[in-house]
């Protein structure tokens, strides 16, 4: 392989038109260059710090542990970011390098919202333009996120091609990333996407397992046993694991969303259902057909919503390093309503999938084990829409 | 060399391209067999993919229609068996990576070979990743195609060195679909990509005119129109044959030249 850094095992790589590549090569030439600049660290670490909030909490769930009678449980509290969710980790950093490569434009795609509101606000913060790309179902299900979008300064285009949600918006960004490049940095919001993304998205998300290690190491003087996040692109699951990867004791455990069932057509479960494939820049897991189509997934929740998974999950799988386990809409809403009920945080329901299966494992392992699990986000975005679910009718 | 070549031979090319499947099998072979018959040089054959992300809505609405109708990519095989027995200019396949990966690469090549399939465009396979599929296009003898874009500038010596069947000159940026008009500096792209091979070079991406046609084929080998055709057949449906040949006719750069 020509370019053997973007590759995890047999992941990533970079399929993408030739239009995009001198965009991408220079995004990692700039990368690589600021990574070590010690400037643009303390700008970085200054914005996180105060600006968004970090480090976040990490907090002994006394309640639930108790309740649940097993392992001691600690929630990496992303939710308490500012715009409420760990994606302003990664938008900050992209927008900081962009901003001195000399991009005066930002677009991204968002699913549930929560990547379009990070994007928006720190092009906000940083007098960038902003352009979000949404699928036209998921404006219709995320109003509000859609409005907090354009108060905040950006034009959110409403995605009508294919079918509409999460994939289709990455694919519009694309799209329009081939169109305009040379003042535009397509800000990606997963660990997906051609090299460089998948590494520079890790890196920025990295911050969530750097705190807990020390957190960790500070309030219990050990490792913990097992770190648990839901996985739709993977960020969040990705940032917490990844300063635990060598840590080869720790279980590293993705939760993947299952919407109705692994054995049904509506999962976006991709590393439980899904085969390799080549699809939006990456070599990775898929949804698809048997003639290499990929296929509509879905899930309760709009930000696990997507058919592909990021490459470093992929390899994490195929090398059994990391676990993935799949969580139905029923049980995630089910941690979704327990959560609040028992510690008073309400997580989005994308964080409520890794909620549901740290209610499952816990029981089952002794007291003296600890699991930390990551609440990426905070959930008041998702209330209408479970409360919906449960037959209730609310207007937002 | 590859029959390729051919295309070539007889001066400017006109290279129409067609989703295959679109509006149903039996009109897009119909539309092929005019714009054959009309002096198309090569015909570029698209392999629907769900999330043709390189296309802008016309050919996304065409790939969508043709999937709906249930196109998959065997059936496309069937196509180009039955088309081969009276068409004999080259033919090449325009897909995305992960239509070749999934059917696998191996049985994909061999079949290709097999029907009589030339070449192979993969809009999301640069330079970088040709590996991928480089080894089997050489034991297949089914040339992938590269592309170069208005932004390859110093790549383009590196991907022309190593071009084979014809080079894919992108005329602008963005996706594919008419434009009013193509500012790209293209007779320096050419040059640079003369400077290293004697590959074949067409131009493609929103060329719809004549006037575009003629200006293109000044410039390079041959002129590539994809939406432009797509269009006619979204709107004449089982009758487009006939239109397809009349507008191959009218852009062919032969006849304008």
């Amino acid at each position: 392989m020509t370019n053997p850094q973007g590759r995890f095992g047999i992941h990533g790589g970079q399929y993408i038109p030739e239009t995009l590549m001198n965009a991408v090569i220079e995004l990692e030439e700039a990368y690589n260059h600021y990574k070590k600049d010690p400037q643009f660290q303390q700008e970085l670490t200054e914005l996180l710090n105060d600006y968004a909030g970090r480090p976040s909490r990490l907090y002994y769930a006394e309640k639930m542990t108790r309740d649940l009678g097993g392992a001691k449980i600690y929630l990496k509290r992303e939710d308490l970011n500012h715009t409420g969710a760990h994606k302003i980790n990664n938008v900050l950093g992209q927008a900081l390098l962009a901003k001195k490569m000399g991009k005066t434009r930002l677009i991204a795609e968002t699913g549930a919202g929560q990547h379009g509101v990070a994007t928006a606000t720190a092009a906000a913060l940083m007098g960038m333009d902003c352009v979000v790309f949404m699928g036209k179902e998921d404006t219709e299900r995320q109003a509000l996120n859609v409005y907090r979008m354009r108060l905040l300064g950006a034009k959110v285009v409403a995605v009508t091609s294919g079918t509409a949600t999460l994939k289709d918006a990455v694919s519009e960004a694309m799209r329009e990333w081939t169109t305009r490049i040379s003042d535009t940095h397509y800000c990606l919001g997963s660990v997906m996407g051609p090299h460089p993304f998948p590494t520079i998205v890790r890196d920025f998300q990295a911050v969530i397992s750097q705190e807990i290690k020390s957190q960790m190491l500070e309030k219990e003087g050990r490792l913990p046993d097992a770190v648990l996040a839901c996985v739709g692109g993977g960020s969040n699951a990705i940032g917490s694991f990844y300063h635990f990867i060598e840590d080869e004791q720790v279980r590293l455990i993705g939760c993947e969303a299952a919407g109705r069932g692994i054995d049904t057509f509506e999962t976006a479960a991709t590393i439980n259902t899904g085969r390799v494939g080549i699809f939006h820049g990456m070599k990775s897991y898929f949804c698809q057909d048997e003639n290499g189509q990929i296929a509509p997934v879905y899930s309760i929740s709009a930000g696990l919503d997507y058919p592909g998974v990021g490459p470093e999950h992929a390899h994490l799988h195929d090398i059994g390093r990391a676990e993935y386990v799949a969580i139905t809409d029923d049980e995630a809403v089910e941690a979704f309503e327990y959560l609040s009920r028992t510690e008073g945080i309400i997580p989005a329901i994308e964080s409520s999938h890794a909620i549901a299966h740290a209610m499952k494992l816990a029981p089952q392992l002794d007291k003296d084990k600890i699991i930390v699990v990551t609440v990426s986000g905070r959930g008041d975005k998702d209330c209408a829409a479970i409360a919906r679910y449960r037959g209730e009718d609310i207007h937002e | 060399m590859s029959n390729i070549a051919n295309a070539f031979k007889n001066g400017k090319a006109f290279i129409p391209f067609f989703t295959c499947g679109f509006p149903d099998m039996e009109t897009s072979k119909a539309a092929i067999k005019a714009a054959v018959d009309n002096g198309a040089d090569l015909i570029e054959l698209g392999i629907p993919f769900s999330d043709p992300t390189a296309e802008g809505p016309v050919i996304q609405r065409s790939t969508l229609g043709a999937l709906k109708n249930g196109v998959n990519t065997n059936k496309i095989f069937k196509m180009v068996k039955e088309l081969r027995q009276e068409v004999t200019i080259p033919l090449v396949f325009m897909t995305y990576a992960n239509v070749v990966f999934s059917y696998g690469g191996e049985d994909f090549f061999a079949k290709c070979q097999e029907v009589g399939i030339d070449g192979l465009i993969l809009p999301d396979l640069p330079y970088e990743e040709k590996e991928e599929f480089s080894a089997l296009s050489e034991k297949y003898g089914v040339d992938l195609i590269s592309m170069i874009a208005p932004t390859s500038h110093e790549r383009i010596a590196m991907i022309a060195k190593e071009a084979t069947g014809f080079i894919y000159v992108v005329s602008s940026l963005g996706v594919t679909g008419v434009r009013k008009e193509i500012t790209t500096n293209l007779t320096e792209m050419v040059e640079e990509i003369r400077k290293v091979t004697d590959v074949p070079c067409a131009i493609g991406f929103g060329i719809a005119n004549p006037d575009q046609s003629k200006r293109m084929a000044q410039i390079a080998d041959g002129v590539i129109v994809g939406s432009a055709i797509v269009k006619l057949l979204e709107k004449y449906g089982k009758d487009a044959p006939e239109y397809v040949g009349a507008y191959v006719k009218s852009m062919h750069p032969r006849n304008l030249l």
